[in-house]
């Protein structure tokens, strides 16, 4: 599977490991009922971890596993099934700091909202270019939402133009 | 002597500026319901849907699908009110849609 | 009134040109309708009955006389001379091309207006009392906090996909008249003892197909709490409201169906475990927005005309339009003028373009340059000198804008049913057309008193029937129109759904059916009793008696 992710289309270096036997290499996704049924063994296997985790599930029932997870995979079954904006926020709440990303049916309109709920890989077909997603990246440059990352939103930085202002003479 | 066949014709909007059209003999859009083609039987109707499903594919309608309709002293119409009044414009305003040009065969949307 | 700044005109001219790529996309092929709908919905253009509609925000119904030009302009520029004021104070576009669309936007933006988020399944555009800023027994402005959750609201990334639309409204004034009982959610300024001002939260109302009043989640949230407040709420629907039954999706169903207590569990939860982002709004910016909403520069005038009484006791159409049309206002002198769009035999909400700009006119000459729309479909002047109030009419008049039934039985709310709309049943303004022509008697419209009249083309309920002191549903019937009657409902702060009544009627019968329900009431009431008081003494079986075993 290709992904969009760091603004490039690159490849996955990720394993789906489903119900096979787990290997000792690499880097592993597994399901989330797999993760709880074989914790103790996966976290002592010398690989990264990542984890698909469904809509219907809690956030917080990954709370104790955030640490060991380098990935989590989010879907989007439909284009607007809009669960897993509400679950990636919730992730990033509770101190997730890895890898977040998002499969399923993806269009590059809906990237930013990704982007601004804390998503930073993107599963993508053949069907949109790399320099589809880079202007979906950057096409809307502003939110009122406070966004996930460094970037302001339009409510601080309304103010800090004010501010910057303020220190000139006054225009009117 | 009034001559009276039921049959179904394809409608569907124009993606470009969303004007209703109907599918024609020669397998073209038309903006009057006079020209559609009033299809009687089943399989004849299933292959007007097929039809309906390509031009859709083909992005130059979109929304296509099969309506009741009759053939009245040769004029075509829908049989249901909706139809109706989509094939002729809103019943409160009849001087805006098709009903202007005097299409539809000369019927009331309502009658 | 509220103006953009250069982060709201950039966020608007972006979404402009987004649009006009999609659009671009979707004509060349590179989209699926699939896939082009909800974009195209989330900029409120449907594929309606005849041709796309266009539904342009209004938001929480506030209008420069400027913008209500520009309103008309594009009427004449993409559509056909005239528009359509919507029950939640939007206007609809009938006959909007795909293809230039993205230029009616653009024209939109302009004057600081947009169609982002007036459909699909997002947070809607929110609503208010049309008479907000004017409305003599209100608490506070409610404008700002509205706009306040516009801005929130906009292209909001996580609540975008939501299972089903999502409807907000708020009100500054203990009288409701933004409906706040009825929408997802409704929020109901309080001032503490300390004067201190805050919101109750409602949530879980709505109409539809299955009307409910909202509960009460929160008595009174600070108001600095609000956002992330709702944040909470909206969060708990995304996660949990349901998304394998559209007629099941709706916040309604998810409270109903976990129970009320369950419900504000979840939010409070929620709301508790808090945000690594904050989303509490500073003062700053709450201040910086109230202060667009800061009251015009009223004259101090005394609360009394001597020219005014003077017209009134020697025009009876004059004084019979300042009975129904005028209100009062919070500064003496003022007064609020309802310009009803419900002419004898009219179309409920349509106004031409020639009207909208004699409103805005109006508007500009006589009300500091601002106008309403109201959710019962008709336009507002909210700050008008009673000095004024002559001029004011003899304009309207001229312009077929002067029909004195504002809150009367002929003030029909309609939707545009099965003439325009794609889900209708049955068509909705004929009926209103041949009921405002049967009750068009003003002397004996102010002696029935307040009377709502809701009709709706279909279940949707964008009719507001289920709230009509009497209301009117179109079905089908085997390819037949048949029209429901209800009685009793009420979207005020007495908010209740009104109960059907009988079996349906054909679409020729239903205004002597009404006229029967009038007269009964008529009748039977006590000394200024109102129609809905009459109903709760006696009940609806004197109606039903009527109606159905005199015919």
């Amino acid at each position: 599977m290709k992904l969009f992710k760091d603004n490039q289309i690159s490849q996955d270096t990720w394993t789906e490991i489903g119900d096979d036997p787990l290997p000792a290499v690499g880097d592993l996704l597994v399901s989330y009922s797999r993760l709880s049924a074989e914790h103790a063994t996966l976290t002592q296997l010398p690989v990264r971890l990542g984890v698909i985790f469904d809509n219907a599930e809690r956030a917080e029932v990954l709370k104790d596993h955030l640490q060991s997870l380098s990935l989590i995979v989010l879907a989007f079954p439909s284009f607007g099934d809009g669960r897993a904006y509400s679950l990636a926020r919730q992730l990033r709440d509770l101190g997730y700091t890895g890898e977040l990303r998002a499969r399923g049916d993806v269009l590059p309109d809906q990237l930013q909202f990704m982007m601004q709920v804390g998503f930073d890989t993107f599963e993508v077909s053949d069907r949109f270019t790399e320099q589809d997603w880079r202007r979906a990246a950057e096409q809307i440059s502003l939110s009122y939402q406070p966004i996930t990352g460094n970037k302001q939103d339009i409510w601080q930085a309304r103010h800090a133009y004010a501010e910057a202002l303020r220190e000139q003479p006054h225009a009117g | 002597m009034t001559t009276k066949e039921l049959g179904k014709i394809l409608t569907a909007n124009r993606l470009s500026d969303g004007e209703v059209v109907f599918l024609t003999r020669s397998a073209a859009w038309s903006e009057r319901i006079d020209d559609a083609v009033l299809s009687i039987e089943p399989q004849s109707q299933a292959a007007l849907q097929e039809k309906g499903e390509l031009a859709e594919a083909g992005n130059l309608v979109t929304g296509a699908y099969l309506v009741e309709a009759e053939r009245v002293n040769g004029y075509v119409r829908a049989t249901h009110i909706r139809e109706r009044i989509r094939t002729l414009g809103p019943t409160v305003r009849i001087d805006l849609g098709k009903q202007v040009e005097g299409t539809g065969g000369a019927f009331a949307a309502r009658g | 009134m509220y103006r953009y700044d250069e982060f709201d005109q950039q966020f608007v001219d972006q979404r402009v040109t987004q649009f006009r790529e999609q659009a671009d996309r979707r004509l060349r092929g590179d989209l699926t309708e699939d896939e082009f709908k909800p974009l195209r919905l989330m900029n409120g253009l449907y594929l309606q009955l005849h041709a796309y509609m266009l539904r342009v925000a209004i938001p929480y119904g506030t209008l420069s006389s400027r913008q209500l030009d520009r309103l008309a302009e594009i009427s004449e520029k993409y559509d056909r001379n005239y528009g359509h004021f919507t029950t939640r104070q939007n206007i609809q576009y009938n006959w909007i091309k795909l293809e230039e669309t993205a230029d009616l936007l653009a024209d939109l933006a302009d004057v600081e207006m947009h169609a982002i988020q007036t459909s699909g399944n997002c947070i809607r555009n929110v609503t208010t009392d049309h008479w907000a800023g004017a409305a003599a027994d209100e608490l506070a402005d409610p404008r700002p906090v509205a706009e306040l959750i516009r801005q929130w609201s906009s292209l909001h990334p996580e609540f975008s996909f939501l299972p089903r639309k999502f409807k907000i409204a708020v009100t500054g004034a203990p009288a409701d008249r933004a409906a706040v009982k009825v929408h997802d959610i409704g929020l109901r300024m309080h001032l503490s003892e300390s004067g201190e001002r805050g919101w109750e939260v409602i949530a879980g109302g709505g109409q539809g197909r299955t009307p409910m009043i909202g509960v009460t989640v929160r008595e009174f949230l600070p108001e600095k709490e609000l956002l992330p407040y709702l944040e909470a709420i909206m969060r708990v629907y995304n996660l949990h409201g349901r998304r394998d039954n559209k007629y099941k999706a709706r916040i309604k169903i998810l409270v109903h169906e976990i129970g009320a207590d369950t419900f504000r569990d979840e939010v409070e939860a929620e709301y508790a475990r808090g945000s690594e982002i904050d989303i509490a709004v500073s003062q700053r910016e709450l201040d910086r927005i109230a202060a667009y909403f800061a009251p015009p520069q009223f004259e101090e005038l005394p609360n009394w005309s001597p020219r005014n009484e003077e017209h009134k006791a020697t025009n009876k159409e004059f004084a019979k339009w300042v009975r129904s049309n005028v209100a009062p206002h919070k500064q003496d002198g003022y007064a609020i003028v309802n310009i009803s769009l419900k002419p004898e035999g009219g179309i409920p909400g349509d106004a031409t373009a020639d009207q909208m700009r004699t409103v805005a006119d109006l508007g500009r000459r006589f009300s500091f340059d601002e106008i309403r729309v109201s959710h019962h479909q008709n336009l507002v002047l909210p700050h008008v000198r009673q000095e004024d109030l002559f001029d004011v009419w003899q304009i309207l008049s001229a312009a077929d804008l002067a029909t004195a039934n504002v809150g009367l039985a002929s003030d029909i709310i309609a939707c545009p049913g099965l003439d325009y709309c794609a889900l209708a049943t049955a068509r909705s303004i004929p009926v209103a057309q041949s009921l405002s022509r049967r009750l068009a008697d003003v002397e004996r419209q102010q002696d029935i008193g307040p009377l709502r009249i809701n009709i709706s083309g279909c279940i949707n309920a964008c009719g507001h029937h289920h709230v009509g002191h009497i209301g009117i549903l179109g079905l089908d019937k085997k390819g037949e129109e048949f029209y429901q009657i209800t009685l009793g409902g009420s979207s005020s702060e007495d908010a209740s759904i009104g109960k059907i009544l009988g079996p349906g009627f054909a679409g020729e019968d239903v205004p002597d059916a009404i006229e029967t329900i009038i007269n009964t009431y008529v009748g039977l009431r006590q000394p200024d009793e109102t129609f809905l008081s009459t109903l709760k003494r006696i009940g609806a079986q004197p109606f039903k008696e009527a109606l159905y075993e005199t015919v």
